[in-house]
């Protein structure tokens, strides 16, 4: 479980798997969401156990969430913003059929 | 003298052709030792594409391209061997590949290449199909529209190819091979019955040795009156993120593994020893890709690598026995993965035996001197 070492100085609000989460302004979104005590962001691709967050630097992949419908967002990577829509990542990402050219 | 640490015969490599042929010896009951290099050395086996492949392999070679096809035909029968003895399923996967063109050019060129090695194998070689832009669609409706056609073939494969690296040295380490990291050897002597191999670690003997290191053999095989002349190939893959299975079959450029990630392939550069990966280069991996399959698009490219193929001046492998100091073998080649059924299964025995068969003559490294025919 993280603490913060001090209150958020603007609050930001944002849904995670359907429940409201409040973060500060600021956090990215895998810290707002560990610090909200969110312990599985997703299940392993391969083996199917949960996953959290591990480098927090873009590299590790293991804090990918679907974020406003797009899946396998790095959490670690982007800013938590207001009325922002987060799942929790499940399986694989589907390719849509996408980009007929 | 201190007595040196010895075995009945010592493999100079651990990468896939040195484990394959490892096993293969250890499964006949030799004492077998493997000296291998450092982890940072240059090895095609933590870089390759993992195909187990026979489409338009041997072309102007048809020895070359039947031995291809057994590979893969032996490949089954290999993987259940390797299960058996370590423990751990490859992946392998033989449902066929397609090859796209995406132009009418290059789809010429693919039908006259296999036409080319058909008749050279007086019809042997791995069947196919060339498939309309039309047919190729209907077999896979996630091609792009700018897909002129394919070829087609049901003797394609692919496996995981980092489990089979894995699998090959947890079954020669069963099997009983004394497996030496950090064991670059740098210099062959041979002795009055057998060979000493030297190097940093210091010195061990073998009364046989297999030079099977890679890009490392072109120095080590005259040490023993061997020929192994290689050409630069430098190769980069693009990796994506994992995703739900969309191309059950594989392909030389484009194949989902087993796991879900997609790996984008294959480029070839020849004046190049810079192991860095070139941004150019992946931008029209990327774009191939996407012609091909338009809904690879949306996927994030997690990883990008870089390798130097193993590939000798005429791209065919070389299995040799030295004439001037026998009891030295020497295997060198590409494609150790498609081959590696071949070398554990077939290679291994024979070099166990005493002598490659006759069928293996055109791969002796004489073919590149006129000379050494005498």
């Amino acid at each position: 479980m993280l603490l913060r070492i001090r209150e958020p100085v603007e609050a930001v609000t944002f849904s995670f798997d359907g429940r409201s989460v409040t973060a500060a302004r600021g956090d990215t979104l895998a810290a707002a969401l560990l610090a909200a005590g969110v312990e599985t962001f997703r299940d392993s691709v391969v083996g199917g156990e949960p996953r959290a967050p591990y480098c927090l630097m873009g590299v590790c992949f293991e804090c990918l969430v679907t974020i406003d419908g797009v899946q396998n967002r790095q959490s670690c990577l982007v800013e938590v913003r207001e009325g922002v829509v987060v799942y929790s990542q499940h399986g694989a990402r589907l390719l849509t059929e996408g980009g007929q050219r | 003298m201190p007595l040196l640490d010895e075995s009945d015969i010592a493999v100079v490599g651990g990468g896939l052709v040195g484990a394959a042929l490892a096993w293969g010896l250890a499964r006949t009951g030799l004492k077998t030792m493997v000296l291998d290099g450092a982890d940072l050395d240059p090895r095609a086996s933590r870089a390759n594409f993992a195909l187990v492949w026979v489409q338009g392999k041997g072309l102007h070679a048809p020895h070359y391209a039947l031995w291809s096809k057994a590979s893969a035909e032996r490949w089954p029968t290999f993987a259940a061997a390797l299960a058996a003895d370590a423990g751990i399923d490859v992946a392998l996967s033989q449902r066929g590949a397609f090859s796209f063109a995406l132009s009418q050019g290059e789809l010429g060129m693919l039908a006259a290449e296999l036409e080319t090695i058909a008749a050279e194998t007086n019809g042997a070689a791995a069947p196919y199909e060339m498939l309309t832009a039309e047919e190729t669609r209907r077999r896979l409706p996630l091609v792009g529209r700018d897909v002129v056609g394919a070829a087609y073939s049901q003797a394609d494969g692919h496996v995981n190819s980092l489990r089979l690296f894995r699998a090959l040295h947890t079954a020669m380490r069963n099997r009983g091979v004394d497996y030496r990291a950090g064991h670059a050897v740098e210099r062959i002597v041979p002795v009055g019955d057998g060979f000493r191999l030297a190097g940093a670690y210091g010195a061990i003997f073998a009364r046989r040795i297999v030079l099977a290191a890679g890009i490392g053999t072109q120095r080590l095989a005259p040490m023993v009156g061997l020929h192994a002349p290689l050409k630069h190939s430098k190769g980069q893959i693009l990796v994506t993120e994992k995703c739900r299975p969309f191309f059950e079959y594989t392909s030389a450029t484009i194949r989902q593994a087993d796991e879900g990630g997609v790996m984008i392939g294959d480029s070839e550069e020849t004046h190049t020893a810079a192991i860095a990966t070139n941004q150019d280069i992946n931008a029209v991996l990327a774009n191939r890709a996407v012609r091909v399959f338009p809904c690879l698009a949306e996927l994030n490219v997690v990883r990008s690598w870089a390798g130097f193929r193993v590939k000798t001046q005429d791209g065919l492998p070389i299995y040799a026995q030295s004439v001037s100091h026998p009891g030295a073998f020497i295997a060198v080649c590409h494609s150790g993965v498609t081959l590696a059924a071949n070398h554990a299964l077939v290679v291994a025995p024979q070099i166990a035996a005493g002598a490659f068969s006759p069928d293996l003559a055109p791969f002796h490294s004489r073919r590149f001197h006129a000379s050494e025919n005498s």
